[in-house]
């Protein structure tokens, strides 16, 4: 990869807060024009990161580059970035107007220009009719928009939000992510997205970044992070995945001396004890034999398809199926793949694992 | 009232026919209201005569001519009181002097508390708290044993009867207001207002006077009033740095309380009086209900 393709380059980058160390020796790199979400549970220094990529905190090692640039020790004012942040941080004294007008003010723009140009990003996020109200005198989702207006409207290099839709109820939620999405795809600009959502990192991002203790577990596009997640941290926390402690034998997992489930697939071979991860919708069921027997603890009906919980042997076993699969008290169940980690580490053979 | 009210709860479920008559107020509770309402009456009018019997007494006097022991009010009526203060080189000089020194020691003590405040609001360092709490120190004990002990570093630093003198006693009395009040104001301000500044290209300057200090305006307001007050109004340390050469307002009532007739001294009560009436209005109309405060709702 050249320079040139690199909008944003984290090289090693580490800080330390109140003798804790929060972001630990991170290596991140974001293409020129990609949306990628920094993925984490609270504390995990997703935003932290962020924050430094913004200027507002100096890494105590490493070095982060825009577009080739070393920014590491520039303050906010003087980086080509841009934050929307959590809280949306609108002036209140000032009209939507004027917050989005501030930063082309501040660079001496002459009037017609800082008009035009306000103009035009208001018109991109949809929010020409509110030009002169106060941001307390519109909604959240307004604001929201002002403040996403207000970073691109200085055109920065980088693009950084800071978890802006948490404060929005579900439904907009929704929407307001699939429009920045849209917004950040029609000008083609280089965004870090924070989030703790799962659903809208694999719903909006081009790659996303999971980190846990300061740490990026994995670093991979939506679809590679669900059906391979790189550790059983991922694992654990991108969508549901059923874990055991178990063995491989010909054919099959055996998860009890007496319980071998067929499997169709497996990453890798070998002796010994593995963490087995099976995701609920690679689990077949049938009510017909051919398989492991268990036993139906509960339906859950999800609408299009129901969740099956099972029991087989000492383990519970989660399943999505569809739901024309008649009732039963006890059915037969396959697995058609499963993932092998060890010391919590996706194991891979050479053979390619069907995705 | 509580008494019918629960009552109302345990018939509310029966059937309309079985409601017996309209429940009678019982006559105990009666009785009980009405004594509550008298105690309320009067405690009202003792409260009245002791914060508007003094004002009321002083505005008559302002205005009154002879008046003597039995009399309801003044017999005749002048503007004598007023004729007299107006006329009188030495009273003039002191409002004059009043005037000057609160809008001067108001400008210092914003020039100086105000950086102050920005401090211990969003900085921390060592001695932070131990700083904030002897700004209080200054006003917990009585004044009058710190001027004396002002009054000996002043005699040795030649302030002693000097403008400058008068406008550093004055001052200690207002850093109090024009620390913490806007140092609260300046921590209610979410950092992150300040910080989406810098990110959009403000230096910390730009930041200050751009974002931090509108927004901390109206309590800084407050708070410049209330000091603007305690200068005006200052009269012990005043006295014991200013005399002869530097005697305000305040200070001059000493005077006037032993060597001029009651009207005069009850006349220049009222003009001392009027600069906290009008600012406290003032205050009220602009500072508390304006577009200001409200702008500060955000979701």
């Amino acid at each position: 990869m050249s320079a040139t393709d690199t909008g944003l380059d984290l090289q090693h980058v580490s800080k330390d807060l109140g003798g804790r160390t929060i972001v630990d020796d991170l290596q991140l790199d974001v293409r020129t024009g990609e949306l990628t979400c920094l993925l984490g549970p609270s504390g995990c220094g997703k935003t932290t990161t962020l924050r430094m990529i913004g200027g507002f905190l100096v890494p105590d090692r490493g070095r982060v580059l825009i577009s080739g640039q070393d920014v590491t020790t520039l303050s906010p004012d003087k980086r080509p970035t841009a934050m929307v942040f959590q809280n949306y941080a609108l002036w209140p004294h000032m009209t939507v107007f004027k917050n989005v007008a501030f930063g082309l003010r501040l660079r001496k723009l002459p009037r017609a220009e800082v008009k035009e140009r306000v103009e035009r990003v208001l018109e991109l996020v949809g929010l020409t009719h509110h030009v002169h109200s106060y941001p307390a005198r519109i909604s959240g989702g307004e604001q929201q928009r002002v403040a996403l207006a207000r970073a691109l409207v200085l055109e920065p290099k980088v693009l950084l939000l800071d978890e802006p839709l948490s404060n929005l109820d579900a439904k907009l939620r929704v929407r307001v992510r699939e429009d920045i999405r849209e917004i950040q795809q029609r000008i083609g600009i280089t965004t870090v997205f924070v989030t703790h959502d799962q659903d809208e990192a694999l719903s909006i991002s081009d790659r996303i970044a999971v980190m846990s203790g300061g740490k990026v577990e994995q670093y991979a596009d939506a679809r590679s992070l669900y059906r391979e997640p790189a550790t059983t941290f991922v694992a654990g926390f991108v969508g549901t995945m059923n874990t055991y402690e178990a063995t491989v034998v010909p054919g099959g997992v055996a998860l009890a001396d007496d319980v071998v489930v067929p499997c169709g697939a497996l990453s890798a071979t070998g002796d010994g004890v593995w963490e087995v991860g099976v995701r609920p919708e690679d689990v077949r069921v049938s009510v017909d034999g051919g398989g492991a027997g268990a036993e139906v603890l509960r339906e859950v009906p999800r609408g299009h398809y129901k969740e099956l919980v099972l029991r087989a042997g000492p383990h519970e076993v989660r399943a999505f199926v569809g739901s024309d699969l008649p009732a039963a008290d006890r059915v037969s169940i396959s697995f058609s793949r499963a993932l092998l980690y060890r010391d919590g580490v996706l194991h891979r053979s050479a053979a390619p694992v069907p995705a | 009232m509580s008494a019918i009210e629960s009552e109302g709860v345990v018939l509310g479920g029966l059937p309309e026919a079985q409601l017996p008559a309209a429940p009678v107020r019982p006559r105990r509770a009666v009785v009980r209201g009405a004594a509550h309402r008298v105690a309320g009456v009067v405690f009202i009018v003792c409260l009245l005569v002791f914060m508007i019997g003094p004002i009321a007494w002083l505005a008559l006097r302002a205005f009154s001519g002879l008046w003597q022991y039995p009399q309801m009010l003044p017999k005749d009526w002048t503007l004598n009181g007023w004729r007299q203060v107006f006329n009188d080189p030495n009273l003039r000089h002191s409002m004059r002097l009043s005037f000057e020194f609160a809008p001067i020691v108001t400008a210092a003590s914003t020039v100086i508390c105000l950086p102050a405040a920005y401090a211990f609001s969003r900085y921390k360092f060592p001695g932070r708290r131990f700083l904030l709490i002897s700004l209080f120190a200054t006003n917990a004990f009585p004044k009058i044993g710190l001027y004396i002990s002002m009054a000996g570093v002043f005699y040795s630093l030649n302030l002693m009867g000097t403008f400058l003198g008068v406008v550093i006693v004055q001052l200690i009395g207002t850093v109090v207001f024009m620390t913490w009040i806007p140092a609260a104001a300046f921590s209610a301000i979410p950092r992150s207002l300040e910080e989406a500044a810098r990110d959009v290209g403000a230096g910390p300057l730009r930041v200050f006077f751009r974002v931090t200090f509108p927004l901390a305006a109206p309590a800084i307001l407050v708070a410049m009033i209330l000091s603007f007050l305690a200068s005006f109004d200052e009269a012990q340390g005043t006295f014991l740095v200013g005399v002869p050469n530097y005697i305000t307002m305040p200070t001059e009532m000493y005077t006037l309380v032993l060597n001029y007739p009651e009207q005069v001294a009850a006349v220049f009560s009222i003009l001392l009086a009027i600069p906290s009436v009008v600012l406290m209005a003032f205050a009220r109309k602009h500072v508390m209900g304006g577009r200001l405060a409200e702008g500060f709702q955000l979701r």
